[in-house]
């Protein structure tokens, strides 16, 4: 339970904001289910966690909430992407990029020796 | 960007702390949503519903642990805990209202007392004089002959000294020969007697204060018999011209001239909280500095501004030498000999020790405070131990146990702190309206900006020191011994014990120090009022009624002066009524006096203290008469010139002789002199405290004087009683009498004797009140320990020990801890009581009478306070106690 929802923060945050950007309005479970999917399960989150995210998120006001009608016709929660997110989202990615390149570099380099 | 962000987030944060409910209850609806649709997928995979229910609850994890997460994340957890510990310090609080009402009452007064000190203090002795620059301000006065008191500077010397000296940049001077209710106003038509004050013409600008409406005297006024000008005090122009905007330019008639007024003082210039407490300066007029205000003699008041990097040493120096030169070129002139001292200390500097010593007072009364507050919280945390163990037990964290002690002990004392910023409001307000106090300064005490900090700070210092008592104890507590009841028996209340006796040992020996010097200056005090003042100020009463300018002979100010004392003595109530140039305690003026046919050298005549008096004047002051006779209406400017001299005097100029019949010169060396006719008691004129010193009279009759003239009156009656009927009395003769100058001589003794009551009040009220929070912390820890013991007592009881005994014993535990405290106190005592040396009057600091009486008073106190709780040992039932065990 302890170690496989270790992600970093900054991660989360933008695999939140990127799945949103994506998918458009989702709740919270689907936002669960999604990232779970695309990992291949491999990055099983524990889902709770998902809402510290969305909170943190909402109040830096990169994303917005708006109560709604679930698929089961239950009421849930759907978030979508505001403007300031997706520019959030184009400087992380940006960033995402360079950080892993440098660091697949320095794996290589590790590789050739 | 992220900066934006992170701004966003934080007032996110701080408002979500507020609205957390609704928070919790999105959070709530979103987690069952999620469970619902988590067990669906489940079940539509195929797992049994309850098996998908358990199987979704799995999956998320924890909900009351996000729910904690959550409201960390989003709100301020360190705001949150706060807000929770005030919310319970408030409940905690209101369910002990007596211990809370009880610490904010004893917290709150010593909060008052010392801010209000501190105001007082901050005022006269930490903020400077109200002036510009006034640390290079040098009081500059004239040694005596005597070589103690302090004579004033004649015109021709300030002169000179002002056109050679490089120490100074400037000097500027007041005339200090102006007595009160000098000037004469014309107001619409209503005469006003006004205090006067000429200033050389530099005064305003030396001292930087610069006019609210119009300007300063001009050279030209300050000519001799220029232009006449007047220059109005804030207070004045408010009260007497209703704030005339116009006021500049006006002309009015004072003292039967016509004056142009040419400007108003700002209000924050008072001269008389400085140079004259108590006299308010009503109109500034120009003192012109001339050949023939030098002819006046030693008239002015100097002050000096150094120039920058200048000591007053060096000052010293230099006017030491200037004022040999100055003296050598004019033999003709009176003596200088000039004494340097830094207004400062001019103006508070005999103030300085009285203030310390009330500093030093209301400390160790704010430590009693701390010890009562201390030894409340002990004996509360023994009570609360369960309570907090019980807090403990569900799983609150020592630093958070720890956290909310702290909370409850500083909201306490913070609003302890702020009822003592209320009082302190409050007591500054009142010595601000203590105008009639000869304490200089005293009307510029205000709660600022510093004595508010001041008493937050030192509500806040109490709140954590006495937050830590309790606190200190949280890890010692045992939730397993705490939560069973065996706190009787615990280890930990012997060290209580003893902590609990040192507290109350050093509450009864700092209130020890406090009572033997508050006793030490209330014996001084009552000293200072037992003094024979050599005349009775009991239903006299004075009355100003100087002649008017009209009467230009002798001649005719005589016959005014005949038909006032007649018309006056024809009253009823009136037992006897005379007339004297000045009053006791108000004032005074001293000329060389000598006796014929005896020479002395330069510079070492005797000096005597002038009184012009009339017929009467004696018996309406009650002033004994020891031999000759008393002036009568037959000693007249054609009659042989006579004077009284005082006891003093006469043993001055004729030791071992029989005074009457010498010759006495009190009016210039050239004068053929008086013969003596009467020899009176000697009057305390200065001070209640000094003696009166040598004392010369002559009649009224046979003087010209321009100054003032009091009429006194002795009356069967309350003096007060007496002001219209006069008034009316004398209207036909001089119908331009005030009636704001009608004053009772004990007024004058009251006033002269303000400062010292002052201090006295002050620190007797510090020292009641400490007497009475020892007794308090005395009786809370003799009736907790009595609780505490309750089932020791019943055993003692059982076993075949009277309620009696118990209760001596009680009784004798207390007294024994109010003596080793009294030991302790009085050896305090006698040292600190040795700082009052300076302040005390007819007692020694060692006064016996005084320790024995406040020990006395403590060992009273103390006896009480342990008598009262010992009597529930009378009401223990030895088999409940037992059974309780």
């Amino acid at each position: 339970m302890e170690n496989k929802a270790d992600i970093l923060q900054g991660t989360l945050d933008l695999m939140v904001l990127q799945t949103l950007a994506a998918m458009g309005p989702l709740h919270g479970y689907g936002i669960a289910r999604r990232i779970e999917q695309i990992s291949d399960e491999s990055l099983k989150v524990n889902q709770g966690t998902i809402y510290l995210c969305l909170v943190r998120l909402m109040q830096k006001r990169w994303i917005k909430a708006e109560w709604g009608t679930s698929e089961n016709n239950r009421k849930a929660r759907f978030y979508s992407i505001s403007k300031a997110g997706q520019k959030q989202l184009v400087a992380e990615a940006e960033n995402w990029q360079r950080v892993s390149g440098t660091i697949g570099r320095l794996l290589q380099l590790k590789g050739a020796k | 960007m992220i900066m934006l962000g992170s701004i966003h987030r934080v007032l996110a944060r701080i408002c979500a702390v507020f609205q957390s409910s609704d928070f919790d209850r999105d959070l709530q609806a979103e987690i069952d949503a999620h469970l619902n649709l988590l067990a669906e997928d489940h079940i539509r995979k195929g797992t049994p519903p309850e098996e998908a229910k358990r199987l979704a609850r799995l999956e998320l994890g924890g909900v009351s642990q996000l729910r904690e997460a959550h409201r960390e994340v989003r709100g301020l957890p360190f705001l949150d805990v706060f807000l929770q510990d005030l919310r319970y310090t408030f409940r905690i609080l209101r369910r002990n209202a007596g211990f809370t009402l009880f610490t904010i009452a004893i917290v709150g007064l010593g909060v008052g007392a010392s801010s209000t000190i501190f105001s007082v203090v901050n005022a006269l002795l930490l903020r400077g004089l109200p002036f510009h620059d006034s640390e290079h301000l040098v009081w500059i006065s004239n040694r005596a002959d005597d070589g103690l008191k302090e004579w004033s500077v004649q015109v021709g010397h300030f002169l000179d000294l002002r056109d050679q000296t490089k120490s100074f940049s400037d000097l500027a001077a007041y005339a200090t020969f102006s007595q009160p209710a000098d000037a004469k106003m014309l107001i619409n038509g209503e005469l006003e007697r006004l205090n006067s004050l000429q200033v050389s013409q530099n005064f305003f600008s030396f001292l930087g204060v610069s006019p609210q409406l119009g300007r300063s005297f001009s050279a030209d006024e300050c000519r001799w018999n220029g232009p006449h000008a007047g220059l109005l005090s804030y207070d004045t122009w408010k009260r007497r011209f209703a704030s005339d905007p116009n006021i500049v330019g006006r002309a009015v008639t004072l003292n039967d001239a016509s004056v142009t007024i040419v400007g108003v003082a700002p209000r924050t210039f008072d001269f008389a909280t400085v140079f004259a407490p108590g006299n308010p300066i009503d109109i500034y007029l120009p003192m012109p500095l001339t050949q023939e205000t030098n002819g006046w003699g030693n008239t002015l008041a100097v002050i000096g501004r150094l120039r920058p990097g200048i000591t007053l040493q060096t000052a010293r120096a230099e006017f030491q030498i200037l004022s040999e030169q100055i003296q050598k070129q004019h033999p003709e002139r009176n003596t200088l000999r000039p004494i340097l001292t830094s207004l400062d200390q001019h103006v508070t500097g005999s103030l300085h020790n009285a203030f310390l010593i009330l500093s030093g007072a209301v400390a160790m009364m704010m430590l009693i405070v701390c010890a009562n507050v201390a030894n409340l919280q002990l004996a509360r945390s023994v009570t609360r131990q369960k309570e907090i163990a019980i807090r403990a037990a569900v799983g609150a964290g020592r630093r958070r146990l720890i956290r909310q002690l702290l909370t409850e002990n500083v909201v306490l004392s913070l609003c302890g702190g702020l009822l003592g910023v209320i009082l302190a409001i409050g007591g500054t307000r009142l010595l601000d309206g203590l105008r009639a106090f000869n304490i200089p300064l005293l009307s510029t005490v205000r709660m600022d900006v510093a004595s508010l900090v001041f008493s937050v700070l030192l509500a806040a210092l109490i709140g954590l020191l006495f937050g830590f008592i309790p606190a200190l104890q949280v890890p010692s507590i045992s939730v397993h011994d705490s939560l069973k009841d065996t706190s009787r028996a615990s280890t930990g209340s012997k060290r209580h014990t003893w902590i609990h006796g040192g507290l109350v040992v050093s509450e009864i020996a700092l209130a020890c120090v406090l009572l033997v010097g508050a006793g030490l200056l209330a014996r001084s005090f009552l000293k200072v009022l037992e003094q024979n003042l050599g005349f009775q100020p009991e239903r006299v009463a004075a009355l100003r009624i100087d002649p008017s300018n009209s009467y230009s002979t002798r001649v005719q100010r005589n016959t005014y002066f005949d038909e006032v004392l007649a018309r006056t003595r024809s009253l009823p109530g009136i037992s006897s009524a005379g007339l004297t140039d000045v009053l006791p305690l108000a004032g005074d003026r001293s000329w060389d006096v000598t006796a014929k046919g005896k020479v002395y050298a330069r510079g070492h005549f005797p000096e005597g203290y002038i009184r012009i008096v009339s017929d009467g004047y004696l018996a309406a002051m009650g002033i004994p008469l020891r031999a000759g006779r008393e002036f009568s209406e037959r000693d007249t400017p054609s009659s042989e010139p006579v004077a009284m001299v005082n006891e003093t005097l006469a043993r001055t100029l004729w030791p071992g002789q029989n005074p009457l019949d010498q010759i006495v010169i009190g009016e210039g060396g050239s004068n053929p002199g008086r013969r003596v006719v009467g020899v009176v008691a000697d009057v305390r004129h200065r001070a209640l405290e000094q003696e009166s010193g040598n004392e010369l009279y002559f009649p009224t009759r046979q003087r010209d004087e321009s100054g003032p003239v009091y009429l006194v009156v002795r009356t069967p009656l309350l003096p007060a009683a007496l002001a219209s009927t006069i008034r009316t009395a004398l209207h036909l003769i001089t119908p331009d009498l005030s009636g704001t100058e009608f004053k009772t001589l004990q007024q004058l003794v009251d006033k002269a004797v303000s400062p010292r009551r002052f201090v006295v009040v002050l620190l007797g009220g510090f020292s009641a009140f400490a007497l009475i929070l020892a007794a308090l912390g005395i009786y809370a820890v003799i009736s907790y320990s009595v609780n505490q013991r309750t089932a020791e007592l019943g055993i003692r009881m059982a076993l075949g020990a009277s309620a009696r005994d118990l209760q001596e014993r009680i009784v004798l535990q207390t007294l024994r801890l109010a003596g080793l405290g009294m030991l302790l106190g009085s050896v305090a005592a006698w040292i600190f009581a040795r700082t009052l040396a300076s302040l005390l009057f007819g007692v020694t600091f060692t006064d016996p009478a005084t320790f024995a009486a406040m020990l006395f008073v403590l060992t009273t106190a103390a006896a009480l306070a342990g008598y009262f709780p010992s009597l529930r040992v009378s009401r223990i039932d030895p088999m409940a106690a037992l059974r309780a065990n």
